[in-house]
């Protein structure tokens, strides 16, 4: 095997001139980004920046317009099974959980191993429960999503998002409707998650976040990447002008 | 600061506040002119109860078997007795009422089944329901098979018709009504536009029209070798019309649940289908019990129409019973009777549609 594709199947997504319109509004403007396996990307910015906008075009939930987009080896195209097939090794977290209100933690869990990886209900219990005592909250498996906390909740959601064993992680703002206490929480999780060794692509404003486990930070602004960065040179020494702004303002204080 | 040191120790409630006078008083009597209403509206429940329960129970006349054993002073129920076959069979022969008695027997069994929540084998009850029930059904009161004696459907007739109609329009409007509603929240423009114009179509009309339709109209544009019982031609009508507004009722119950649900369920990699399925239809559906049992209602009622092609439901044999010259002038008692029926079966699916609510809605508060 040459060094080329080597290098070819450690990229777990890569993202080429990729360009994305709502209507009129030109959200995302001539993305390049790259992740190799076991990386982990912290992606910051002001809000309208298009930073969710880019992660969620990762796994199709949002369709770009312009350029390519590769998720571990398969270029994303209008293909239904094609999309799938990357969303089956992508696992997302969302800001507001979106946990299944009608469905039980343990079934929040089970329902996609047992309907799209067709695993028995027997094993898919068995992972769900393996996953649901990782981020420390089995004992909640027969309640329901409504009678967790916030930060219960996107806990059950990151496990309900690894019992897929996906190849990557998209996080897009996940303790940002949480409260205060809850945060640690969830972010101990997600600091486990990376020192295993999981691929992140992180939105977040938790700058202690990406300061511990970031290997490179993204600063967005209006749809581009403005600077990107290893988390150290990042913080302490920013080169553009607006990421200087940023850091100031949410560091500030 | 301490306020008590030591703990307060239960005090029962002041005089007159709890229990049935507390009732009272909170309820009926709190001022002068809730006070007021209040006798006001009970003497006007005795102006209206009274003669009533008189016309309907005290002076009515139950027994007998003519016009002449009525007194006319109350209600004259000898008449609806005297019928009360019919009613329910319609022409059906007499004869071969115990084939519908089955009919009716599985029929309340199944339903009996599917509500009380402690009997087991659900799923393979409703299997049955829609599977097996429908061909039992139609066996025994067609007729023509297994030396049964044909009864073509034209003598079919009562409240065996009206639970026909209704129930095979309930059945059918539900699955055509959510194909609808996905398909007009569908991304395709040709789905999308085909489940519109149908939705706009049927919802445009009236029923009586579309019966009319059915019934007269259908025949001279097909062959005349296709003949298409009248019976079936009504309830395509039925089920059509209905299915246009489940569709509505479900897309409102679609429209409430929120756009991350399906973007979680698709991040997971489900397919629409499953996506639909397995994580929006439950909740949607759910939310919709109101809407959908209101539909359910109102298609009950509408069965009644029918009656304007020539099938005669529970309403139009009642109506027919009403004109023969032996039993002329007993209509107050005749409609009395309807009513009651459909009454009693639409505050059931009413009540039961409650129970459900309160019974879904436990667990999983959101």
């Amino acid at each position: 095997m040459t060094q080329a594709a080597t290098n070819a199947s450690d990229l777990m997504v890569e993202m080429n001139n990729v360009n994305k319109w709502f209507g009129d509004f030109h959200v995302l403007r001539d993305i390049y980004l790259e992740v190799k396996r076991g990386e982990r990307i912290v992606v910051c910015g002001p809000s309208g920046s298009g930073k969710s906008t880019l992660i969620r075009c990762i796994n199709h939930l949002e369709e770009h317009q312009k350029g390519d987009i590769v998720v571990g080896g398969v270029p994303l195209t209008q293909d239904v099974k094609r999309i799938e097939q990357i969303r089956r090794s992508v696992g997302m977290v969302f800001q507001h959980f979106n946990l299944f209100p009608h469905l039980s933690v343990l079934e929040n869990c089970c329902i996609a191993p047992m309907w799209v990886q067709k695993k028995p209900r027997k094993e898919a219990e068995e992972l769900a429960m393996q996953y649901l005592e990782r981020v420390r909250i089995a004992e909640q498996a027969t309640k329901y999503p409504g009678q967790l906390s916030g930060g219960q909740q996107q806990r059950v959601a990151i496990a309900r998002s690894l019992c897929m064993h996906p190849d990557v992680m998209l996080f897009d703002e996940p303790t940002s409707a949480l409260d205060p206490e809850m945060i640690k929480e969830v972010l101990d999780v997600m600091v486990e998650l990376a020192e295993e060794g999981m691929t992140m692509i992180c939105v977040t404003h938790e700058m202690g976040f990406a300061k511990t486990v970031a290997d490179r930070v993204i600063f967005m602004d209006q749809g581009q990447i403005i600077e990107e960065n290893a988390p150290e040179p990042f913080f302490n020494n920013p080169q553009s002008e607006r990421t200087q702004l940023f850091l100031s303002q949410i560091l500030g204080h | 600061m301490i306020h008590n040191k030591d703990m307060i120790p239960e005090q029962p409630a002041p005089k007159g506040t709890i229990g049935p006078i507390g009732w009272l008083r909170g309820n009926l009597f709190n001022g002068p002119i809730n006070s007021l209403f209040t006798l006001l509206g009970l003497y006007v429940l005795y102006l209206l109860l009274v003669p009533t329960i008189q016309w309907a129970f005290i002076n009515a006349d139950w027994i007998g078997d003519s016009r002449e054993d009525c007194s006319r002073v109350g209600a004259c129920w000898v008449f609806v007795n005297a019928r009360f076959s019919q009613f329910i069979y319609g022409l059906y022969p007499s004869e071969e009422y115990w084939r519908a008695n089955i009919v009716f027997a599985m029929f309340a069994g199944i339903i009996a089944w599917m509500v009380i929540p402690r009997l087991p084998f659900k799923r393979w009850v409703t299997v049955f329901a829609l599977l097996g029930f429908p061909v039992v059904a139609y066996v025994l009161l067609h007729g023509g098979y297994f030396d049964l004696p044909r009864v073509s459907t034209h003598r079919w007739g009562g409240l065996m018709l009206t639970l026909l109609l209704a129930s095979v329009g309930m059945i059918g409007a539900l699955p055509i009504g959510i194909v609808l509603a996905l398909g007009r929240r569908s991304n395709m423009p040709i789905v999308k536009t085909f489940c519109v114009i149908f939705i706009e179509f049927w919802r445009g009309v009236p029923l009586i029209t579309i019966l009319f339709m059915a019934s007269v109209m259908l025949p001279l544009f097909l062959p005349s070798e296709i003949n298409i019982d009248r019976l079936i031609r009504a309830l395509i009508g039925l089920t059509l019309f209905q299915s246009a507004y489940m569709a509505e009722v479900i897309r409102g119950g679609l429209q409430a649940i929120p756009k991350g649900q399906d973007e979680a369920a698709a991040a997971l990699g489900m397919t629409y289908w499953k996506r639909m399925g397995l994580i929006i239809m439950p909740q949607a559906l759910k939310m919709m019990i109101p809407g959908i049992v209101n539909t359910f209602i109102s298609l009950f009622k509408d069965t009644t129409l029918v009656m304007i092609i020539g099938l005669f439901d529970l309403l139009g044999i009642v109506q027919a019973a009403l004109s023969d010259s032996r039993w002329l002038g007993f209509s107050i008692e005749g409609y009395v009777f309807a009513a009651f029926v459909f009454w009693i079966f639409c505050f059931s699916m009413s009540r039961y549609s409650q129970y459900l609510e309160r019974k879904l809605n436990t667990g999983h508060k959101q």
